[in-house]
């Protein structure tokens, strides 16, 4: 399996002033990456610069061993898609129209959605479980499930990487572990390589293969959640004090939160 | 009801509006005396008059499918955003300067594209373009032209400028058939390319960010449909003045007949903002005859309930 994205250096941000400072990694096909960090540490613009939505300020980022800027973004489309934390739609599209958004970048201007994409639509829909809301309304839907059809869109884009920012942040624990199994079986059996933004370190630890903590625009630790997730790394990083426990059925680290009012007076 | 039999709906609605434009008047012909030889001069005049209204609804109409899209904004459209009052003033200063004709509507489309960098600089706060902001801006800037317009067209020494005041309010009424040709053939070219854009403007419409990530060059369409709306807004300000909220209430009516799709909300808003313009445009003629209410007044006076409407909807979501 051979290197799919590779991060070189970067420095990014909206302003002068780098989000990111000199963040490096790379990522092979078929992993299943996790981003954490705490809030401001750049997660976010890390995906933005991954998406070509902004471009670095300095460094590279090569993507099949392309820069990405030099690509033409249609084409970069194609094998890239995103999902955002939560998407306001505004005007009532339906469920298929959405979906077969996902095949612009497939498509030329003007051209009509074929079959193909008709049925590559419907797949998408039924990998997310969704098939049944195809002729509902986007504005009629309930978070879970609107999310789910956006995550249905990008896959209409059939990429080979796809890249979620924060995707079950606004979701219940039952709804959050529906969309993160869904990740899960799509990263295993089609082999699409996820990079995913989360804020919830027990789920990144459950779910992710590899986790980069980002700290201060810059990577703290890149590894196994077993590596990162050490109650020194996070109470470095995040500021509060927790203990890390197993997980007893799957033997990941399990972070339990600390209270100040519980905690002995030498640790803070 | 599908699609189709909408727009077919849609279109016979249009044919009805054309045969009302065509039958009334300021004076009452039999329709059948109509194309008799004695009314022959009545009945071209009311023809192209009724075409002219279906251009300019189908234009200004679409113009405001496409700025609300853009601009994610339900409120934008050309009058509201000062686009037309530059348009206007870019006219009237033409013409004072002794250029007419043909090139007129070019220097309403300057006039046109200007006011509407203008308005986009002024309502601009950081990255963002505020929805209320915008909309304060574009009236701003539509009073101050249309002041200008009224202060050059006092002060003219010309007294056949003094005829113009139209421009502020709208008229129909036909001076010069090479320029309405002239205007046609932009609008119709206009429309066409914007429909193009159809599943841009879709994509755009649920978030710039998204339609970047779905591989649209979102600075270089927008800054091609601001250009294209311009040349719209000036091609139909230098025949038929300002005319306002047609942009603003068709479309809004349209999303909750066909739905927000632009591959059909384009087509479908073209036929029912010309069915709209042509009626508003009968109104005009037959209330009060022989004398001529200006169009921009019925429009405003339909448009105006509807914008408060809008905006109210808009605070609640907020």
């Amino acid at each position: 399996m051979g290197t799919l994205l590779k991060v070189e250096d970067v420095f990014g941000g909206y302003t002068k002033e780098a989000v990111l400072k000199r963040v490096s990694f790379e990522i092979s096909q078929g992993e299943f990456l996790g981003i954490i960090g705490p809030n401001g540490s750049g997660k976010s613009t890390l995906l933005r610069l991954m998406t070509r939505v902004l471009l670095p300020q300095k460094g590279k980022i090569l993507f099949e061993n392309k820069d990405i800027t030099k690509i033409k973004l249609k084409e970069l489309c194609r094998k890239i898609a995103f999902v955002p934390q939560d998407t306001l739609i505004n005007f009532s599209f339906s469920v298929e129209e959405i979906v077969l958004m996902g095949r612009i970048p497939h498509l030329k201007r003007l051209q009509l959605e074929t079959q193909k994409d008709f049925l590559i639509a419907q797949k998408s829909l039924s990998s997310t479980d969704i098939l049944h809301l195809n002729d509902k309304k986007i504005d009629q839907l309930s978070a879970g499930e609107r999310q789910r059809v956006i995550i249905a869109k990008a896959l209409a884009q059939e990429p080979i990487l796809l890249l979620l920012d924060e995707p079950t942040s606004h979701l219940d624990i039952g709804h959050q572990i529906q969309i993160l199994d869904l990740l899960k079986k799509l990263n295993q059996e089609e082999n699409l390589t996820v990079i995913i933004v989360l804020h919830d370190l027990n789920l990144a630890s459950e779910y992710c293969d590899r986790l980069i903590l980002l700290n201060e625009g810059k990577v703290f630790k890149d590894g196994t959640p077993l590596d990162v997730l050490t109650y020194q790394n996070i109470e470095a990083v995040y500021r509060t004090i927790v203990v890390v426990n197993k997980n007893p059925f799957s033997s990941k680290p399990y972070v339990v939160l600390v209270s100040k009012e519980r905690c002995p007076q030498n640790y803070s | 009801m599908n699609q189709g039999r909408k727009i077919l709906l849609l279109s016979i609605i249009l044919l009805a509006s054309v045969f009302l434009g065509i039958s009334k008047g300021s004076i009452n012909i039999p329709f059948l005396e109509l194309f008799s030889k004695e009314y022959q001069p009545i009945l071209y005049l009311r023809i192209a008059r009724v075409l002219l209204g279906i251009l300019v609804g189908a234009g200004l109409g679409v113009c405001g499918v496409v700025l609300q899209a853009i601009l994610r904004n339900p409120l934008a459209e050309p009058y509201l955003l000062g686009t037309s009052s530059g348009a206007g003033l870019g006219a009237v200063c033409a013409i004072i300067l002794g250029i007419s004709g043909t090139s007129l509507p070019f220097v309403a489309f300057i006039g046109a594209l200007l006011s509407i960098i203008l308005v986009y600089v002024l309502a601009r706060e950081g990255n963002k373009i505020p929805v209320q902001s915008l909309i304060l801006s574009g009236v701003m800037v539509g009073i101050a032209f249309s002041g200008i317009i009224v202060f050059l067209v006092s002060i003219s020494s010309n007294p056949a400028m003094h005829g113009m005041m139209w421009w502020l309010l709208g008229s129909l009424q036909i001076y010069e058939l090479k320029i309405l040709f002239m205007v046609a053939g932009i609008v119709i070219l206009g429309i066409i390319l914007i429909f193009i854009f159809a599943q841009d403007l879709n994509a755009i419409s649920i978030g710039e960010e998204e339609a970047i990530h779905l591989g649209i060059e979102i600075e270089k369409i927008k800054k091609t449909l601001f250009l294209i709306t311009s040349l719209i807004t000036g091609a139909l300000v230098s025949v038929s003045g300002v005319i306002g909220f047609v942009g603003l209430i068709v479309p809004h009516m349209v999303r909750l007949i066909v739905g927000p799709n632009h591959r059909i909300l384009i087509p479908a808003t073209c036929l029912s903002a010309a069915s709209f313009l042509v009626l508003s445009d009968t109104l005009s003629r037959s209330l009060f005859p022989p004398l001529e209410i200006p169009i921009g007044v019925i429009t405003a006076l339909i448009g105006v309930p509807i914008f408060i409407i809008l905006l109210k909807r808009k605070q609640k979501v907020k």
